[in-house]
């Protein structure tokens, strides 16, 4: 059985498909990532698996419960972290988690000692009765994820979990995370990096405007793009066909051009192929005015499965609601 | 402590949770969800004293102005005034608290910790019913202000303390009653301003139309008309009744049916218009 499984999700916003037609198979205790920019649909999918859509068309199921029909078992079901701390500002971080734990039919001792578990292991005792106003966006976050485990749900939905938080905390997200799993739960995350998708996923799927567009382990997508990509920018921006025949004949692939720019970006599959591109563009009197190689981006990634940019300015103003 | 934390390391098992869970909220359990909101919300009251002040002013204030301002020309002396004045501060001050039900759940709708509520498998209408339930409180407190202050000024209830405390149970039902219609206002407004605005709009001609400060015999006839069927003139005379002679008179079941209508209506309204916040 399927943790999640969902077929035809569509979401619309007044004219705007927000989510149109997707697909998902996450399988029980695998990290499952919904990766892809602003305003592709990653949030909205998500809310309505968990029950804080409508869904528009499609079904969806969770442990084999439709989600439409059995709203309250699939809450029981499911633990949620959105990508804004759902905690209460009035009450201290202790209130807030035993608060949760008794709207949910645990006893208030047994809620108490639940809180200071939890507490314990997100390193929060010291601040535990502070309120929450006074709490680092680090914190928060951390203090959110606990409420979402207090039953500790089979199922756990992250939404991008570590969005504006600093590499430290990032990292001690992920292990986290990874904790989580090691218990037998299943996620389902949703970020806009590929580097977090890489660090954690089973599996990803790549959305762009509301529709899926690739689907497969996190090496499976990168072989897509190569290990690195190598940017490219030229003195001359008229040369760049000559510079695309170059690379296509060195690297054997097709690069991204930007012609206005003068700039190429294609992928690689060693970084050491970067110099032989360099010494063929020298050898063919390509000047060029800057280089790099980089891990590939979602950028890049987003490039090599649509053929466009992530064009975040466009459309995320239906994401949050 | 042990025995609690040692279940947190079994595995987790899907299946299990599947067959365990319930598929409905039972009565107790809303209850039970409700009064831990009022709980929430009681603390919150608490930690933000300065929402209190509304409450605590305006019958000490209302009490004494319109005492002294009217007190001469309606009944004579201010003190003759009072009997007449003190059970319409009442009502006027308890729907005017009851106001802040709907501003309050508009600012808490905006919240993320209601995105926290909306997820849990919780009675969708508890987050709604809790605040309600603690503004009981509330109207305790602005209850017991306006006696105390008129009792301050030379009041003297002829009812004694059974018909004063009548009065004011009467007063906070209803208010607690007409919560429901602010509150759905609270769930269709765009911001806790509109709310505001609307409620000030609803309240004004509810309260001043009514029996509150002055006899109906004064009043034009088309205006009396209007003052006798305002459920707010039935509260006021129920409460003049109680406190000021001890009976309980037809106009308790009047304002009793006023606010049973008054819930019936509003309370499903409110909580549809609030599910679709999800």
């Amino acid at each position: 059985m399927s943790a999640v499984w969902a077929e035809g999700l569509v979401k619309t916003f007044g004219t705007h498909r927000a989510v149109d037609g997707i697909d998902l198979d996450v399988r029980p205790g695998e990290v499952f990532g919904v990766l892809g920019p602003n305003g592709a649909g990653k949030t909205t999918t998500m809310r309505m698996l968990a029950t804080l859509l409508k869904i528009d068309a499609g079904r969806a199921e969770i442990f084999g419960v439709d989600v439409a029909t059995n709203p309250h078992v699939i809450r029981q079901l499911v633990g949620v972290t959105g990508q804004y701390a759902s905690v209460d500002e009035n009450l201290t971080a202790r209130e807030n988690l035993w608060l949760f734990g008794r709207l949910q039919g645990i006893g208030s001792g047994e809620a108490k000692g639940i809180a200071t578990d939890l507490l314990g292991r997100f390193g929060l005792e010291e601040a535990a009765n502070k309120p929450i106003s006074q709490f680092s966006g680090g914190m928060r976050r951390r203090l959110d994820l606990a409420a979402s485990l207090i039953t500790r749900p089979p199922l756990i939905f992250l939404d991008e979990p570590t969005t504006g938080l600093d590499p430290r905390t990032r990292g001690q997200m992920w292990d986290t995370i990874r904790g989580l799993v090691a218990d037998g739960c299943t996620v389902l995350l949703t970020t806009q990096y590929l580097d977090e998708a890489d660090q954690l996923a089973d599996r990803i799927a790549v959305i762009d405007h509301g529709v899926k567009v690739a689907e497969g382990t996190p090496d499976e997508l990168k072989t897509t793009v190569g290990d690195s990509a190598l940017q490219v920018v030229l003195a001359v921006p008229g040369e760049t066909r000559e510079a695309s025949d170059i690379v296509r004949r060195v690297l054997g692939v097709e690069p991204v051009l930007s012609p206005e720019q003068g700039r190429l970006t294609a992928p690689l599959s060693q970084a050491d192929l970067a110099a032989d591109v360099l010494i063929a563009l020298r050898t063919a009197g390509v000047s060029v005015a800057s280089v790099s190689v980089d891990k590939p981006s979602l950028d890049e990634v987003f490039l090599a499965l649509t053929g466009h940019e992530t064009d975040e300015k466009n459309d995320n103003t239906e994401e949050t609601r | 402590m042990s025995t609690l934390t040692a279940p947190a390391r079994q595995p987790v098992r899907a299946a299990d949770r599947v067959a365990s869970a319930r598929r409905h909220v039972s009565l107790s359990e809303t209850l039970s969800q409700t009064m831990m909101m009022a709980w929430r919300a009681l603390k919150k009251m608490v930690r933000n004293p300065e929402q209190f002040v509304d409450v605590a002013l305006q019958p000490i204030l209302f009490t004494a102005m319109f005492a002294y301002v009217f007190g001469g020309a309606i009944s004579g002396d201010v003190g003759s005034y009072l009997p007449l004045i003190i059970p319409g501060i009442l009502a006027q001050t308890v729907l005017t608290t009851c106001m802040a039900t709907g501003t309050q759940l508009r600012e808490d709708l905006t919240k993320g910790v209601f995105d926290r509520f909306k997820s849990l498998p919780i009675a969708r209408i508890a987050p709604l019913a809790g605040p309600m339930i603690a503004d009981l409180v509330r109207y305790t407190i602005a209850s017991a202000l306006t006696f105390g202050m008129g009792i301050l000024m030379g009041y003297r209830p002829g009812g004694g303390v059974f018909g004063t405390l009548g009065a004011i149970v009467l007063s906070i039902v209803t208010g607690w009653s007409l919560a429901w219609a602010f509150t759905w206002v609270g769930t269709i407004a765009r911001s806790a301003q509109a709310v505001q605005g609307i409620s000030m709009m609803i309240m004004f001609p509810l309260t001043f139309l009514s029996n509150a400060f002055v006899p109906v015999d004064t009043l034009p006839s088309w205006l009396a008309a209007f003052v006798r069927v305002n459920p707010v003139s039935h509260l006021v005379t129920a409460s003049r009744d109680l406190a000021n002679t001890g009976v309980v008179s037809g106009e308790v079941a009047w304002t009793l049916l006023a606010c049973l209508v008054c819930v019936a209506i509003f309370a499903p309204l409110a909580v549809r218009s609030y599910k679709r916040h999800i």
